[in-house]
């Protein structure tokens, strides 16, 4: 990762709920074309990290940079920012009220103002490479668990995003189903998306992370390439979130 | 014992008739004056159901003591208030304007809380999802959030349709010849009774049903567990 060029700068983030510091004192560099792999306890603050980098939250005190330039200042503009950081949901929150092919086509028909027939194109590329072209016509109570989430990714690569966030994208779907996800986004990882994951899938983390980063009470307690971490972690706290995973 | 004192007799159909325009005239002009109060109502209630969804300051307050207000007096009494109230402070309206204020004042509230509770009832992590893809406020509101409170909020929205109509029929305190007026009109000039009362229920029935069936078929097609059945 060394040389690469730094997409996303986190410098000296503080978040604060009121009732005692979420996040402390977190600062991260995002590399271009990089997967990196947040792992930690529930309540670490992990989901809360990620939705700090498009403004879903209200940071109390740090910077974040996108390319170079701060996207922390009160007068950013959101909507452009959040078009190069797209966000896929745990619950994936594909609008219900919408046809598939209309969830993926409001961002760039309303957003990126895109000619309609062009922007169509597009999303039925994308939905033909997860493999639900079929369904582009199908209300999201239509589809299953695994299938909505392959929409919801669509819906934000459409967007031609510089970098994604998923924020457990698994945990809400059936184990059976969670293949089919994880195998778009392991594709995504080899295309050179650059990609931040927050996920309880250990196997999957490995196999699929450039960095792991280890958070612990608002902090970052570890940060090592896979490999490493899942071997020899070099804390304790990490070493004791490891075996709370495993049964031997 | 004679508990029943009415008599039972040939409806006078010549009569009916005869009056049948004067109906016809009425069950207009309640159609155009409800229909107008219902527009504004729709429009106070989007206003104050939004003000209170994105708090707004001042004007969510401003919208509860509406609410309450207007919801917790009659028709009736608000009318008095705008017909014989405010001309002693200087304000006076037309008997048309103090129907359409008043219904819109009444509906208004009853909107507003149509729609408030669809607007609550749209799963929260939608707008964040509206918002990850670069919709601004107003975008995430206009094509996310509304549509799905309306298509749960039409049920409760056709209802206050029919029932802002029903309300119409106090508009003759103002010296409006809506239906109500002209039905009791006809029994203080002629005491044609049954057949004034029976003109009036079918003017109400034919206006409303029509409304009612229609409304039906709204809420069939728009209601949210719809999408995709």
């Amino acid at each position: 990762m060394e040389g690469q060029e730094k997409l996303l700068e986190i410098h000296h983030l503080h978040k604060d709920y009121g009732n005692g510091a979420v996040l402390k004192d977190v600062s991260l560099d995002i590399h271009k074309g990089e997967v990196l792999v947040l792992i930690g306890p529930s309540g670490c603050g992990k989901s809360t990290f990620l939705r700090c980098m498009n403004g879903l939250e209200q940071i109390q005190s740090g910077e974040i940079r996108l390319d170079k330039e701060v996207i922390t200042d009160p007068k950013t503009k959101w909507s452009e920012v959040r078009q190069k950081i797209g966000m896929v949901f745990q619950s994936y929150e594909l609008f219900p009220h919408m046809t598939v092919i209309n969830n993926i086509l409001l961002g760039p028909l309303k957003v990126q103002k895109k000619e309609k027939k062009e922007a169509e194109k597009e999303a039925e590329q994308l939905l033909e490479r997860v493999g639900l072209l079929d369904k582009k016509d199908a209300y999201p109570r239509q589809l299953s668990g695994g299938q909505k989430q392959r929409v919801a990714i669509v819906r934000a690569l459409i967007m031609k995003p510089e970098i994604l966030l998923f924020d457990e994208v698994t945990a809400a779907l059936d184990p059976e189903m969670v293949r089919e996800v994880l195998d778009v986004m392991l594709e995504l990882a080899k295309e050179g998306s650059t990609m931040v994951i927050v996920t309880h899938e250990m196997q999957f983390a490995r196999a699929v992370a450039d960095r792991i980063v280890f958070l612990d009470g608002g902090e970052i307690v570890e940060m090592s390439a896979p490999e490493q971490f899942f071997t020899q972690p070099e804390t304790e706290r990490a070493k004791r979130f490891l075996d709370t995973l495993s049964f031997e | 014992m004679g508990v029943f004192y009415g008599r039972i007799e040939k409806l006078d159909t010549g009569f009916m008739a005869e009056y049948f325009p004067l109906y016809v005239e009425a069950a207009k002009l309640t159609f155009r004056l409800g229909m107008t109060g219902i527009l504004i109502s729709l429009v106070i209630g989007v206003v104050c159901s939004l003000a209170g969804y994105y708090h707004v300051p001042v004007l969510r307050q401003i919208a509860v003591v509406y609410v309450e207000l207007s919801r917790n007096t009659p028709l009736l009494v608000q009318l008095f208030f705008l017909y014989f109230g405010l001309p002693k402070i200087g304000v006076m309206l037309s008997s048309e304007g103090c129907a359409v204020i008043g219904l819109s004042f009444l509906g208004g509230s009853y909107m507003a809380e149509a729609l408030r509770s669809g607007l609550e009832a749209v799963e929260k992590g939608q707008m964040e999802s509206a918002l990850a893809i670069g919709l601004n406020r107003f975008q995430v509101m206009r094509y996310v959030i509304f549509p799905q409170a309306l298509a749960t909020s039409v049920p409760p929205l056709c209802a206050n349709v029919i029932f802002l109509i029903k309300e119409t029929s106090v508009f003759s305190v103002v010296a409006l010849a809506d239906l109500m007026y002209v039905a009791k009109d006809l029994i203080g000039l002629y005491y044609q009774t049954d057949e004034a009362l029976l003109m009036l229920v079918i003017s109400y029935l034919v206006l409303l049903l029509p409304i009612s069936v229609a409304a039906g078929l709204i809420e069939r097609r728009l209601r949210y567990a719809g999408f995709g059945d």
